[in-house]
């Protein structure tokens, strides 16, 4: 056994990455369309690539974020406001068509390719990312974190009450009024609270059949994809000058910025990007979920997301991609469907889905005391972890206040 | 006017009712190798804070050339050829030596988030100058082959030194500010960086700045030096003569005799 295990790593990473891709393609056939293990697997491959977003925020620039739920709304959002009937009275009830085929093209309302919501959460998100990583650049750690938190808070709060924000007049005389963008008519608001915006118009791609919520496996194919693409651009900067200039600024921001690396720009950049990613699944998320509603977007999104991050291991990418994997099933499939008779069965008066984020709270406490590097540690995080070679900093830190460095 | 690589106007720096630098006058020649000497306290190393940009004089200002740049951030000032080493060895300690060289060319750099996803010809080609670059540097400091791909925690001290001189050579700086280089060596290594600082100067065709406390190597290689005494600047000349001077003797005993 042991001898088998050393077989393993010995292996070619390169090889196991493969052996896993070719799983991943070849799962779903041993599962019915519609079931529910499909469902459950799609989710985690959302969550796979929300966490890997997180992870270039948290993991590689190591910057706290505790409001990352605020780009899955903009990208949920996203999804919603052009690709449903939400606001049916666009271009005069006439609705907007873009690159639709099927039942969207003749509904009213927004109706977006999705390949474009992809484009258009994007850049939403990257835009949230900057503004939430602004007011951040001149704090440090905890204070990041609460100014994050806030920030993911307010997105929420304003999904809650964008039902009674009626942007429709202002728009129409502002934006709406230039050409080729459409006016929303004057009962436009910008959310619809916790009813939800539903439903959302399902995928629609060049050259494949329609998306139905029947058949879960073409929704899986796309979410592998972005999973794959979100993956790329992971080990990518991992592995880059900017990769490199973020593990600078976490390690030490003065020496880094002497040495030429513009804190601003380079942190960012890693909020840009993590938010981006977020916004991609967002979007995605909306569309497979059908419905786009203030109850999805609390706080403990935020934390189920950085749990996830940190029991695979802070910039680790294939750590972040088993830690996604294993707490969604554990939140789609144990909790629920394995575990809940339980307290029912020891005789108390309550589900486990009830207490859900307990449990997450309580295998994260778990992870800290027997494995704070997490399960798969990125090398130099481990060393952080473990005071290695960070003797000397504390002497260090007396040759610059930091508070002094801009 | 002189045409100084970099010079300090009448800088002072008051940290709440401290003056750790008291309007001083201070600049550095093309091509020599000056030194800033003073008891401890003296301000020696806020001053090259106030240099490298870490820390906003409170009054005065900072010159690159004919370039004001009293309000430059420091990886801007990094980027108009200013490189420097702390008193304190601050090296990025999880990065191996080669890593942490090839930060100091970051400046010199461009891939961006899209350059760096999608790698362009361009970008791999300037990982990969980077990266020679960075052995090169770690070679020119005298780092043992072995070495260059060891995390620089790993490291002992005296290669940490050398790896900090490379890693500020890598930036291709006309400005190099040395804190306090020969700070926990060995006589012979304390002579032996001596020689080195002059070795790169003349092959790099540099400007050196150095805080010393070592005499020695004070005296050895330094053209010119500055002495700082509560902030002040109390004697400036050939090294030979700043010696000589009462003041600078009596900043000195005064602080040993207290
Ligand atoms: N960020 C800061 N905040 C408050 N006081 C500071 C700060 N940095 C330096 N000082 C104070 O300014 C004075 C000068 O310090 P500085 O580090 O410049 O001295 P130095 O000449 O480099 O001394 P040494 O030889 O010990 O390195 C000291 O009294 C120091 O305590
Ligand atoms: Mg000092």
């Amino acid at each position: 056994m042991s001898a088998a295990l050393g077989k393993i790593k010995g292996f070619d990473q390169r090889f196991l990455v493969i052996a896993a891709i070719l799983f991943a393609i070849l799962l779903p056939f041993f599962f019915d369309r519609g079931s529910s293990f499909m469902d459950d697997a799609v989710l985690a491959l959302a969550y796979v690539v929300m966490a890997l977003g997180l992870n270039v925020i948290v993991g590689f620039a190591g910057l706290l974020d505790l409001g990352y739920v605020a780009f899955f709304a903009i990208g949920a959002y996203t999804m919603g406001w052009l690709g449903s009937t939400f606001y049916s009275q666009a271009n005069g009830g006439e609705g907007v068509h873009l690159l639709v085929t099927g039942a969207a093209a003749n509904l009213p309302g927004i109706h977006v390719n999705f390949l474009l919501v992809l484009v258009g959460a994007i850049i939403l998100t990257t835009i949230a990312g900057v503004i939430i990583g602004l007011p951040t650049l001149r704090l440090r750690g905890d204070y990041i974190a609460i100014v994050t938190l806030a920030f993911g808070e307010i997105i929420g709060q304003v999904a809650a009450n964008g039902d009674q924000v009626r942007i429709g007049g202002i728009w129409d005389k502002t934006l709406g009024a230039l050409p080729l963008i459409p006016d929303l008519g004057s009962e436009a608001t910008l959310t619809r609270g916790k009813l939800g915006i539903s439903p959302v118009d399902k995928i629609d791609l060049p050259f494949v059949d329609p998306f139905t919520s029947l058949d879960i496996r073409s929704w899986y194919f796309v979410a592998l994809g972005l999973v794959l693409i979100v993956l790329f651009v992971n080990v990518r900067l991992r592995d880059s000058r900017l990769g490199r200039a973020w593990v600078a600024l976490r390690e030490d921001e003065v020496a880094a910025i002497s040495m030429g690396i513009p804190t601003v720009k380079t942190k960012l950049m890693a909020y840009g990007t993590g938010a981006a990613l977020g916004g991609m699944s967002g979007a995605f998320l909306g569309s497979y979920l059908n419905t786009v509603n203030a109850s999805q977007f609390e706080f403990i999104f935020s934390i189920f997301i950085l749990a996830m991050v940190i029991l695979g291991g802070l910039g680790s990418v294939w750590g972040v991609v088993i830690g996604a994997i294993l707490l969604s099933f554990v939140n789609s499939w144990l909790i629920p469907d394995v575990l809940n008779g339980l307290p029912g069965q020891l005789g108390l008066d309550f589900d486990l889905t009830q207490v859900s984020f307990a449990i997450f709270g309580f295998i994260l406490v778990i992870v800290m005391i027997l494995r704070p590097e997490g399960l798969i540690p990125e090398r130099s995080r481990k060393q952080e972890m473990h005071g290695i070679g960070t003797g000397d900093r504390a002497g260090a830190g007396s040759d610059v206040e930091l508070g002094e460095a801009r | 006017m002189s045409d100084a690589p970099i010079r300090a106007e009448k800088v002072t720096k008051v940290f709440g009712g401290l003056t750790a630098v008291d309007g001083v006058d201070l600049e550095l020649r093309r091509g020599e190798v000056a030194a800033v000497i003073g008891p401890n306290g003296a301000g020696k190393t806020t001053l090259f804070n106030m240099l490298t940009g870490l820390y906003r004089p409170t009054s005065g200002r900072i010159r690159l050339g004919e370039r004001d740049i009293t309000r430059a951030r420091p990886d801007q000032i990094t980027a108009l050829g200013v490189a420097r080493t702390f008193q304190n060895i601050r090296l990025f300690p999880t990065m191996t030596a080669r890593q942490n060289v090839m930060i100091g060319r970051h400046s010199r750099m461009k891939a961006g988030v899209f350059g760096s996803i999608f790698r362009p010809p361009w970008v791999n080609r300037e990982e990969r100058e980077a990266e020679e670059r960075a052995g090169e540097e770690l070679k020119f400091v005298g780092l043992k082959a072995d070495l260059l791909d060891r995390t620089t925690a790993s490291l002992s001290y005296g290669d940490q030194r050398r790896v900090e001189i490379a890693r500020a050579l890598a930036s291709d700086p006309h400005v190099l500010l040395l804190d306090e280089p020969t700070a926990g060596m060995d006589p012979r290594e304390s002579a032996e960086l001596a020689g080195f600082v002059l070795k790169v100067r003349d092959e790099r065709k540099l400007s050196i700045l150095l805080i010393e406390h070592d005499m020695k190597v004070v005296m050895g290689i330094s053209d010119r030096v500055t002495v700082l005494d509560h902030g002040e600047l109390i004697a400036e000349g050939d090294p030979a003569a700043v010696r000589q001077d009462p003041k600078v003797i009596e900043a000195y005993l005064g602080r040993s005799a207290a």
